[in-house]
């Protein structure tokens, strides 16, 4: 990281939460809709002390989670979030076994709700579960013990993911409320927009959704943003721009005629760039599409791109969020 | 046979909105007199050869007529008070040959008449047309395109065109295959909201407005099965307005029920077409008042927890709605929305008609084919504890009122 960064929040959360009651009484994480804003910022909040742990050069050991069991069941591919995952897990002490569908029984026919089953028959102290189909991890856990961690559900929610980019945000900026943040891409197909626009319209931040019509989905304006099909016009005042990935089976004529028209009306370079608040922040959950919606230059760029910062992020909140949700099996005071 | 004397019943006779106590005599299985009308033949007095029921005051109607059921559940079908289904042709094998369409017709009797609907195309696949004349003179009352729409017009025109000249009604699957493609749901805030593939509601208009072109130009009777937002109703208000000899009908679920029935994923509630707009329900409801809508029908579809429980994506669509298509029905009388009367007429007259059967209504001459209803009877609908082969219902745990006590199929108490 090329500059300083913020070390404490300016949204304090441990006192916010009504009396009497934990700061996050929920069993599951498995979206951010309906979640309160001090629930959010309780867990940014938790998540701010494992970062300076996460970048010391000594050990990054911690051992609340000591002899715990975190599987990690992903039946859609992914890298940075099984990853992240498992790293948060192996930090906090919890031994942690990940689970591919391209290794599992789900090939030979198993239905979702008997995986389910066989992964709480193993004792499990929590799961975290990415799955193709929107409402998946739901599903699952109505089934098992133990508490579930949405890694990303179809186009649903993708929790983490919100909740990093809102800890990014809030680093950089010092705040979230009152900020304007433009979300832009493919907004119908993606779970992190909606986790987002759920999580940063809670905490009070001005939401604006860029996307082609066929990509904008219905009644989103519902939900308190505003919609813009014109990149350009959406930009001016932006604090934050935080780009989509767009699938590549999805600009093949379908949804978008070619990768280099998309990039025509909705790839973020330089000239884009200019247009938003000099001090606009760029983000993108990745994997990149370098030359289809952002330019390399803008996504490499050395004072505002945070992108690989919420990388990082990533890890602390789901440390973060696997310590909170197991704090009541370990017996925390207070947790019961 | 002796005959059989119903006295003290709330009879419902056609052209009238309320039921009114008479008399009912049923010989050979036929209604051969109402009340003090003077029979055609010498009515049976009453004599060591007559037997009686007493009906308790309770209202005896048409057995109900169930346009459209993907499964014979007789079972289900006892409950509901339905005597008579049209069988969808999305059977396993498909009912597309003359064979599968006798063997259907005749399975549920004697105390349940199955008229099945023959495949208008050849496994369904909406682009060879079946052998249409020879399923209707092995017992095909219809042709149906299935749960799908046939997006091929050509075709499409030319299977009105043949059912026009052999005189069988054609029923029509209302989505646009192309516009829905993957969806599961209507498009709006909550498909948005859980992230479900969706397509707009106007799916359904296109598809209307494409089949009456065709239905016009063929001169076929058309059945639109199930029409589910305000303006495919709308077209379907226009057409009959200009003459068109077209019918439609709809399910309960997509008149007591909106999309967001679907929040949290409840895949009992995935139904095809998909639920709709508060609007579009309203519409709905709007359209069985004035008289657009022909048939309620329960749409029946009894799917099991393989089916039904996985990701709503994954789930298939359909609801068990046999036994609560009455007792749901009721509800419009209750409301002020149409009588008792009109209401039979969506349950048992208008689909009588349509299939060109002799049921459906109380006269001489007709099947005795009665359902004995107490109109107030209090139950609740449970998933768990329905008869039906599978109890994805979207009413589970609600309150309903109305309750079938007796059946009588062909002049037959139905046990």
């Amino acid at each position: 990281m090329g500059i300083a960064l913020m070390t404490t929040t300016l949204n304090f959360a441990a006192d916010r939460f009504p009396a009497g009651s934990a700061a996050f009484p929920h069993r599951h994480l498995l979206g951010v809709t309906g979640l309160q804003n001090y629930e959010l910022l309780y867990i940014l909040d938790q998540a701010e002390t494992w970062i300076a742990m996460n970048r010391s050069a000594a050990a990054k050991h911690d051992d609340r989670l000591s002899g715990l069991t975190i599987i990690n069941a992903f039946f859609e591919n992914s890298t940075r979030t099984l990853l992240s995952f498992e790293i948060a897990g192996k930090r906090l002490g919890a031994d942690v076994v990940n689970m591919h569908a391209a290794q599992s029984s789900v090939k030979k026919g198993e239905t979702l709700i008997d995986t389910a089953m066989t992964l709480n028959a193993m004792r499990a102290d929590a799961i975290v579960i990415r799955h193709a189909s929107s409402g998946a991890v739901q599903l699952i856990s109505d089934k098992v013990d133990c508490p579930v961690l949405n890694a990303g559900d179809g186009a649903h929610e993708h929790p983490t993911q919100a909740l990093l980019d809102a800890l990014t945000i809030q680093r950089r900026k010092g705040r979230i409320e009152g900020l304007t943040i433009t979300i832009c891409g493919d907004v119908l197909h993606s779970r992190v927009a909606r986790s987002n626009i759920m999580c940063l319209k809670t905490l009070g931040a001005q939401l604006r959704i860029v996307a082609p019509p066929a990509l904008t989905p219905a009644g989103i304006e519902n939900f308190g943003v505003t919609v813009f099909h014109d990149f350009d016009a959406a930009l001016p005042g932006s604090d934050v721009i935080m780009m989509l990935r767009l699938q590549n089976e999805r600009m093949q004529g379908d949804f978008i005629p070619s990768p280099r028209e998309y990039y025509h009306l909705y790839g973020l370079d330089e000239r884009r760039l200019a247009l938003a608040k000099p001090d606009a922040l760029i983000m993108h959950p990745g994997p990149m599409n370098r030359g289809i919606e952002i330019a390399s230059s803008v996504a490499d760029h050395y004072e505002r791109s945070a992108i690989r910062e919420q990388v990082e992020m990533g890890v602390a909140v789901r440390m973060a969020c696997l310590d909170i949700l197991t704090r009541k099996a370990r017996g925390v005071e207070g947790w019961s | 046979m002796t005959a059989l004397t119903i006295h003290n019943a709330k009879l419902l006779l056609p052209g009238q909105a309320a039921p009114i106590s008479e008399t009912i005599i049923i010989d050979k299985g036929q209604i051969a007199a109402i009340g003090n009308a003077a029979p055609s033949t010498p009515a049976p007095t009453p004599n060591d050869t007559t037997e009686t029921i007493d009906a308790g005051g309770l209202l005896v109607a048409p057995g109900i007529i169930d346009l459209g059921v993907f499964a014979t559940d007789k079972p289900a079908f006892r409950f509901g008070g339905i005597t008579r289904a049209a069988l969808m042709p999305d059977q396993s094998p498909v009912h597309d040959d003359p064979a599968t369409i006798r063997f259907a017709a005749l399975k549920g009797k004697p105390d349940f008449w199955v008229h099945p609907l023959a495949a208008a195309t050849r496994d369904l696949d909406g682009r060879h047309m079946a052998e249409i004349a020879l399923m209707k003179d092995a017992g095909a009352k219809g042709v149906a395109t299935g749960r799908d729409w046939i997006s091929d017009s050509g075709i499409m025109l030319r299977i009105m065109q043949y059912c026009a000249a052999l005189g069988l009604p054609v029923f029509v699957h209302s989505e646009d295959s192309g516009i829905r493609g993957t969806a599961v749901a209507t498009a709006g805030a909550t498909a948005t909201l859980l992230g479900l593939s969706a397509a707009p509601a106007i799916t359904e208009a296109a598809a209307i407005a494409r089949d009456l072109l065709l239905a016009e130009e063929s001169g076929a009777h058309v059945h639109f099965r199930q029409v589910t937002t305000a303006r495919g109703l709308e077209l379907i208000r226009q057409a009959k307005q200009n003459g068109l000899k077209i019918t439609c009908g709809i399910t309960p679920a997509h008149l007591f029920l909106s999309d967001n029935a679907v929040s949290d994923f409840r895949t009992f509630a995935k139904i095809s077409p998909p639920l709709r707009n508060e609007d579009d329900r309203q519409a709905c409801l709007a359209a069985i008042a004035d008289g657009t809508l022909d048939v309620i029908m329960s749409g029946h579809d009894p799917r099991g927890p393989e089916e039904k429980r996985l990701p709503f994506g994954e789930a298939l669509p359909g609801m068990a709605g046999a036994e609560t298509l009455l007792a749901l029905s009721l509800n419009l009388v209750r409301d002020g929305l149409i009588s008792t009367g009109r209401l039979f007429e969506l349950l048992a007259a208008n689909p009588a008609k349509i299939l060109n059967i002799n049921a459906g209504v109380i006269e001489t001459g007709r099947e005795a084919d009665l359902i004995f209803v107490d109109t107030g009877s209090p139950w609740q609908v449970d998933s768990g504890k329905m008869t039906a082969m599978a109890g994805n219902t979207p009413f589970d745990k609600l309150p309903v009122q109305g309750r079938v006590v007796k059946m009588m199929k062909g002049g037959k108490v139905i046990s």
